[in-house]
């Protein structure tokens, strides 16, 4: 008997649904100890479900062999190099998930008493003074569970600060070049996006800023470095014309990586940022979160942030020093049900502690030799729109390669086939067929090596044979998936066929 | 490798960034720790939090302390997973694209809907983005409905969300603790939607028929906030007219992890697929026919849609997904139904026994599930603060949330109390409340 092919012949893995048999166990529960109670008496009839749910029965190896089967088909941190542009995708200490995993932590209940759970008011107040002096900024609040929802906890303390001046004013200023939840936060704090240009360097024109900026303006949203991983370098005048029409300017802190130690935020001048913990502070990814997104505050802007905020008060004894403030008349108001993702902010505080000062700022460092050496070894190959010296990550373009018919896509799909997840791609808009490279400070030199030959062999392919590029990736669980079926015959929950 | 790059020194690198915005010095922060030494820190802090095993906690009011399988977390343990991301690159991504669709399934089997997401932040933030879709759908009403009974922290990070927008939100008043029909049928004329919780903040299940019945007649859409272990039992909101049916997830195989992650769902009807905010995965073939998994809708997002998506929502709770998933598969529908009930039977014995003691009622008469309100002869506080000396939590104080409740706990009951646990929450009140300490 001959064994299937491994890279053809994948065998699909049936979902749940498909697998189990009635009556099969995988939990035993605790012996009931007190009367068993008849529901439709005890809840009444018509509150009963009459009928499922509709779960399929799993032992333990069954359900633990399906996920580890499914687990193989990913590609992951742990596995190797993933440069996805903008996400940061850095190596994840252990220790960080061992720290996270303390029962101290992990069974720990929101509405406990303060004075039960000083270790993590502890965690978090010093979470947010060790966030406020890397970022220069004066407040923190930890509540948001993602970036995005920082974005918005964010607009929406900008609109109470010009709601309290007398008028929340309409806009918000977004470059071109910036990530699309930019725009979208700022809709949903009421805001209209008014979109500006880059110039021919990727940058803010500061000119077409100088134009749109009124004393409707809200505030500026700026990713610094920008999405193609340039600094804006005239970020100072930026800030000065902003400030000049009374509106506030606001830091996506995606790219924080780029400056640990190198440049704060908060004494250039901003006024908000958020910090995504999942990216620059390296609480592992999770398939899509949970993230963290906490934000970053002048003091003249904390009266507005989500309540409750941490306080620490010497003066009481010990055991109730930390504790929670709700008084907070000007906040915003909650934007998360509890406090926020902890969990992540306790992997984010070991990170931290773990690396200290000389460590955050060896992270910048290399995240941007890291960079630079990628990029400078690929510049021959590919399309570099911006030639600059770049700061975390850099751009490319595939166009030299669409004249042999091959897009970004395809050499992204192409990456599979040799084991590397592929940049970003058609991200930022403004570069066309764009591959965003982000290596981060966690790859060795080797590593990096790698990637450059395997990006020269693709560049080669895409002249000599681009079929092999286009038909990629052949060497994955499967081939290139049909996108516009998905939409169009839409099936997202699975259903008992043959029931 | 400066040499390479032709840089002469790393400062050469920050050409970009002019000297005076630089930082001076280094950032006053602690460490480094090596690993030894920051464990000995964590264990400190853990530490200095008290946590079942010392105490018997009966505290919920949203977030549960249910028993997690331990092959849960092997499972979210394993790198594939927690070190992945999004699935971009959907040929390298199959084992989370799958994990999440039978995630979605499992959420529409569990509420009776027809599609569900592929995850929200938490069911307080699902609240909102429920009550932003019905404004979506219903593009000429500008009002939302919320019972009182909802989860508190829900409506206030609803109001937090719907603020900006000049949405007018009015709160229906509640009879005997469940949402009187009356004040909502008055309440919901032309708004978009009516949000419910079922059980509600009390425990309590609330006329859903009736509320839905009300929802109908006035044109809004009916929001179901519904407890997914409950649903082992109780009638689903697709079979009340749920027109989105949203919740809160942790209690199926997370850890209450002082309030995060947590893990919000939503699951709406087929019409209403493409106004669902956040992830949608959807099943399709690759180039010769085998099933496979992609990202679907994305048009609705905003990394296509930018100001016009249907929410900002990027990242989802994927990893909790992936908890709930596994949680559901090892304990199966048989297992499902019979934790309900044995949630069911427990929390109802402790009813029982606590109105036994002296002084102490049960505040409401109708039908619950884990969770019921017990009214004392002194403040709740009191209470609660002088059976925290003896390591009892008995649950939570309803005067932090609700007006005249001053003199009452919400008392949550689940699978891994025991009898003898439940028993002990008995005799301490009666002690505490007979020796005059409170």
């Amino acid at each position: 008997m001959t064994g299937p092919d491994r890279t053809r012949d994948t065998v699909v893995e049936p979902t749940i649904f498909e697998l189990g048999r009635p009556g099969r166990r995988g939990f035993r529960l605790p012996e009931l100890d007190v009367p068993a109670l008849d529901p439709a008496e005890a809840l009444g009839a018509a509150n009963v479900r009459r009928a499922g749910p509709d779960i399929p029965d799993l032992s333990e190896p069954e359900a633990v062999r399906h996920f580890t089967r499914l687990a193989e088909l990913n590609h992951h941190v742990d596995r190797g190099f993933y440069p996805l542009g903008s996400c940061t995708m850095k190596y994840n200490p252990k220790i960080n998930e061992d720290a996270a995993a303390l029962p101290g932590f992990t069974r720990l209940h929101p509405e406990a008493e303060e004075r039960c759970c000083q270790g993590a008011l502890s965690l978090m107040y010093h979470l947010s003074r060790h966030l406020c002096e890397i970022s220069g900024m004066d407040a923190v609040t930890l509540e948001p569970p993602a970036g995005a929802s920082g974005e918005l906890t964010g607009m929406l303390m900008i609109r109470a600060y010009h709601a309290a001046r007398g008028n929340p004013r309409s806009k918000v200023i977004v470059p071109d070049s910036a990530h699309g939840t930019n725009p979208a936060s700022l809709t949903l704090a009421g805001y209209e996006a008014v979109e500006i240009v880059s110039d021919d360097e990727g940058r803010i024109d500061v000119d077409e800023l100088r134009r749109v900026a009124d004393d409707e303006t809200a505030a500026i949203m700026i990713t610094n470095p920008n999405t193609l991983g340039v600094f804006e370098t005239h970020i100072a005048e930026i800030i000065e014309i902003v400030h000049g029409v009374g509106g506030l300017v606001y830091m996506d802190g995606a790219n924080l990586n780029a400056l640990l130690g190198i440049v704060r935020p908060g004494d250039i001048g901003f006024d908000v940022m958020h910090f995504n913990l999942h990216k620059t502070f390296s609480a592992p990814h999770g398939g899509g979160g949970p993230g963290s997104g906490p934000v970053g505050v002048t003091a003249e802007l904390a009266p507005y942030l989500p309540y409750p905020v941490i306080s620490m008060d010497d003066a009481r004894p010990e055991g109730r020093k930390f504790h929670f403030d709700y008084e907070r008349p000007e906040s915003i108001g909650k934007v998360h049900g509890i406090y926020g993702n902890f969990l992540v902010a306790v992997k984010a505080y070991a990170y931290i502690l773990s690396l200290g000062p000389s460590g955050l700022r060896r992270v910048a460092e290399n995240a941007l030799i890291n960079a630079n050496y990628l990029q400078t070894a690929l510049r021959d190959h590919y399309d570099l729109p911006h030639g600059d010296y770049c700061q975390h990550e850099f751009v490319l373009s595939a166009s030299k390669q669409k004249r042999h018919g091959v897009r970004a896509l395809d050499i992204a799909k192409r990456l599979l086939d040799f084991g590397v997840h592929a940049p970003t791609i058609y991200f930022p808009l403004i570069v066309k067929e764009a591959l965003m490279i982000e290596p981060t400070e966690t790859e060795s030199r080797e590593s990096l090596d790698h990637f450059i030959e395997v990006m020269k062999a693709i560049a080669l392919e895409s002249e000599s044979d681009p079929g092999i590029v286009q038909g990629a990736p052949t060497a994955t669980p499967v081939s290139r998936l049909d996108e516009a079926r998905a939409a169009k015959d839409l099936d997202v929950a699975w259903k008992r066929r043959n029931a | 490798m400066l040499r390479s790059i032709g840089a002469s020194s790393f400062d050469d690198l920050l050409a970009n960034i002019p000297e005076s915005l630089r930082l001076c010095g280094d950032i006053d922060v602690p460490g480094p720790l090596s690993e030894p030494e920051l464990m000995v820190h964590m264990e400190r802090l853990a530490g200095l939090n008290k946590v079942p095993g010392e105490v018997t906690s009966f505290l919920g009011g949203g977030i549960y302390d249910h028993a997690v399988p331990a092959a849960v977390h092997h499972i979210t343990g394993l790198p594939h997973f927690y070190t992945a991301y999004t699935p971009y690159q959907a040929e390298v991504s199959q084992g989370t694209l799958q994990v999440i669709y039978e995630f979605q399934s499992l959420i529409a089997e569990l509420t009776g809907m027809e599609v569900a997401n592929a995850s929200l932040y938490d069911g307080a933030t699902a609240v909102a983005e429920a009550a932003l879709m019905a404004l979506g759908i219903q593009r000429k009403r500008r009002k939302i409905c919320v019972s009182e009974s909802v989860n508190p922290a829900a409506r206030a990070v609803l109001r937090t969300y719907i603020a900006a927008w000049g949405i007018e939100l009015v709160e229906i008043p509640l009879n005997g603790g469940t949402t009187d029909v009356a004040a909502a049928t008055d309440a919901c004329a032309d708004a978009a939607a009516v949000i419910v919780q079922q059980p509600n903040f009390f425990g309590l299940l609330e006329p859903a028929d009736a509320l839905s019945a009300a929802a109908e007649e006035a044109g809004a859409l009916l929001v179901a906030s519904v407890d997914p272990i409950s649903l082992g039992l109780v009638r689903p909101p697709a079979e009340y007219g749920a027109a989105i049916a949203i919740g809160e997830g942790q209690s199926l195989g997370s850890p209450v992890a002082y309030g995060g992650p947590l893990l919000g769902f939503m699951a709406t009807t087929s019409k209403h697929a493409r106004r669902m905010p956040g992830r949608i995965i959807g099943t399709t073939v690759d180039t010769e026919g085998r099933r496979g998994y992609v990202m679907t809708l994305q048009t609705r997002e905003q990394h296509i849609r930018r100001e016009k998506a249907t929410s900002n929502i990027c990242t989802n709770q994927g990893l909790v997904a992936l908890a709930a998933t596994a949680y559901l598969s090892i304990l199966g529908g048989t297992g499902l139904r019979e934790l309900a009930s044995h949630v069911l039977a427990k929390s109802h014995y402790a009813a029982a026994e606590l109105s036994k003691v002296p002084g102490v009622k049960l505040r409401f008469d109708g039908p619950f599930f884990r969770e019921f309100v017990i009214e004392l002869p002194v403040e709740g506080s009191v209470v609660k603060e002088a059976l925290t000396d003896i390591g009892i939590w008995p649950g939570i104080k309803c005067g932090c949330y609700y007006r005249d409740m001053d003199n009452c706990l919400l008392v949550s009951v689940t699978e891994k109390h025991s009898r003898r646990d439940i028993d002990s929450l008995v005799s301490g009140l009666a002690a505490v409340l007979a020796t005059g300490e409170a």
